[in-house]
């Protein structure tokens, strides 16, 4: 962990964020307005990351717990009218709720089988959210009275310090003790288990802990957007954009993960233009590096340090 | 009455969601893959259809072939572009090779499903029914088309019970299911099984496209839904389970109708995504599965 702060990967974060940092001096609101929105979905991509890359557990519903805090904090503020910070607060505390529901089967369940009972929990939320539209504002969206500001370089610098805390803390986690064993039993669990380890609560944690990341920034995403929607927060293919952000930017790279969701946010907004076919495009790019580079961007960045 | 119109229109798409779910059962069984670009493959085949029998006008029959024929072609370039270059990947981990399988297939679908919305819009289409008509069924008024439908359904799943139980091929496949390993040693290439069962996959997921195209219309839209409902019967029968995914078929089409006639259509999924909820809780394997 020590020699984190000494690596080059650091050093390299240091600089992007910097950078980041200035866009607002210089770069059009346009710009910062697609860049706020792909620093929340970098945190949905490495919170996912955590949970696959490091516990092994292909979670297909990443969504069910973004869209949880998400609506709970849109539903609290619009239907109630309480204040922002309480309803992201709460928010983040449903999604782990949420979450703890989620993990029972979890615990119980591998691969495939868990990968459904996910994908299960989003359709379910989904159903819910049309059946339910009184209170949810069904498939047109819940339209929220209040947001954070609507100063767009006040906005990009919440969400870059929001990211960079998270992708910190999420790192950090990674590389802990804690996170060795997550990794240990993601890749042989008898074995893991085998060495004393509960494996059952480090996955726990680490579900836990994805879940109150996803709902912190879903639901920060509902104030900056004022809306609440299926289409942005809940669609299953909102969640295929996140699993496919944390594999093409690296998995078990956590960082990778970020990186992997801003290209894919920018790429699809720059392929605007193409119309119909920016989708095709993007897909076609991530099925071509999950052919050919496995690792992700991130992944071959770094075995090329390796060997150098 | 209504008991009876419940108990024909289950049938019908109990019999269709059977099918649909089979071809996905049988990849996984033989080969561990599950192919998450199923739905776009069944849409291909009714869009397919439906573009060669309404918009060249090559007549319904021929329209159907050609769907079916679209599903082949596309099932084959799934196995050789996407999942065959994954297993043979000295650079995947062994352990990740499923993930990557599903990564890459569910990638590959929405390839398609954006190339059908590009070329054909995401209207619905609905491809013009083989047979046309109403006839009286225990005093229900049911379109020939259902029963239709219905007939081809269990015809198809019959002839893929007798090739597997009563043919060479078939043995082989079954083989290759319970023993890779072993069947390379008597000498099969186990490459060439797998081309047969992808070959078999996409003829299934063809007739199931088109049927459905015929039945209930499909926009680009479907892809996902059809996609999660065969993954759902597969896991609610037991991964790799044919007769579990027929049952599981069954429960989950009647559950569907019941629901959609006593309820109200709105809350269609529901009692059934919650049924697999249960079912994972207390039979993680599934209804038949094997751990």
């Amino acid at each position: 962990m020590a020699s984190f702060f000494t690596s080059r990967l650091f050093f390299i974060s240091l600089a992007l964020v910097i950078i980041a940092a200035t866009l607002p001096l210089y770069v059009s609101g346009y710009v910062l307005g697609l860049l706020t929105v792909a620093f929340y979905f970098g945190v949905f991509a490495m919170a996912w990351d955590l949970l696959f890359g490091f516990a092994g557990e292909v979670n297909f519903g990443p969504t069910f717990l973004i869209g949880v805090g998400a609506y709970t904090a849109g539903i609290l503020n619009a239907q109630f009218g309480w204040s922002v910070y309480l309803c992201i607060v709460l928010g983040a505390s449903a999604s782990v709720l949420a979450g703890l529901v989620l993990a029972l089967p979890a615990l119980r369940v591998r691969g495939p089988y868990f990968g459904l009972t996910t994908l299960v929990a989003v359709l379910m939320l989904q159903n819910f959210i049309v059946v339910f539209a009184d209170l949810t504002g069904g498939e047109i969206g819940l339209t929220i009275p209040d947001v954070i500001t609507i100063n767009a370089g006040a906005n990009y610098w919440i969400a870059l310090g929001f990211m960079t805390i998270s992708a910190a803390i999420l790192y950090g986690l990674s590389q802990s003790p804690v996170g060795l064993v997550l990794q240990a039993s993601g890749q042989d669990p008898v074995q893991a288990g085998a060495l004393g380890f509960n494996i059952v609560k480090h996955k726990l944690a680490a579900f836990i802990v994805s879940a109150f990341f996803s709902g912190l920034s879903g639901a920060l995403l509902v104030f900056y957007f004022g809306t609440a929607s299926v289409g942005t927060v809940v669609d299953v293919a909102v969640g295929v954009n996140v699993i496919v952000s944390a594999v093409l930017g690296g998995r078990r790279t956590v960082l990778g993960a970020a990186l992997g969701a801003i290209f894919l946010i920018v790429a699809g907004e720059f392929l605007r233009p193409t119309g119909e076919l920016a989708t095709f495009i993007v897909s076609a790019v991530a099925l071509l590096v999950v052919l050919f580079f496995p690792g992700g961007f991130l992944g071959a960045a770094l075995s090329r340090e390796a060997r150098s | 009455m209504r008991a009876f119109q419940i108990l024909i229109d289950g049938f019908a798409i109990s019999a269709l969601y059977a099918l649909g779910a089979t071809g996905f059962t049988l990849i996984f069984g033989v080969s561990g893959v599950l192919n998450l670009s199923h739905g776009a493959i069944m849409v291909a085949a009714a869009v397919a259809a439906w573009a060669a029998a309404s918009v060249l006008n090559v007549g319904t029959y021929a329209g159907a072939l050609i769907g079916v024929g679209v599903a082949l072609l596309t099932a084959f370039a799934t196995y050789f572009a996407v999942v065959k270059p994954i297993q043979d990947s000295r650079r995947i981990p062994n352990e990740e090779k499923e993930i990557f399988v599903l990564t890459g297939t569910l990638l590959w679908g929405i390839m398609i499903q954006e190339l059908i919305a590009y070329f054909f819009t995401n209207n619905a289409k609905t491809v013009l029914p083989i047979v046309e008509g109403v006839v009286d069924v225990l005093g229900v008024r049911t379109p020939k088309n259902e029963i239709f439908t219905a007939i081809v359904c269990c015809l198809v799943i019959g002839l893929l019970w007798l090739l597997v139980n009563r043919t060479r091929t078939g043995k082989a496949v079954l083989a290759a299911s319970m023993n890779p390993r072993g069947v390379t040693l008597l000498g099969l290439e186990l490459t060439n099984i797998y081309i047969v069962v992808w070959g078999i996959y996409g003829i299934l997921a063809g007739i199931a496209g088109v049927l459905l195209g015929m039945f209930l219309g499909v926009s680009s839209y479907s892809v996902g839904p059809l996609t999660a409902s065969a993954f759902s019967i597969v896991v609610l029968g037991g991964l790799g389970s044919v007769s579990g995914s027929l049952i599981a078929a069954f429960v989950v089409g009647y559950l569907e109708t019941l629901t959609a006639y006593l309820v109200s259509p709105a809350y269609r999924t529901i009692p059934a995504l919650l049924l697999l909820v249960f079912v994972m809780y207390i039979r993680p394997q599934g209804l038949l599965g094997r751990r």
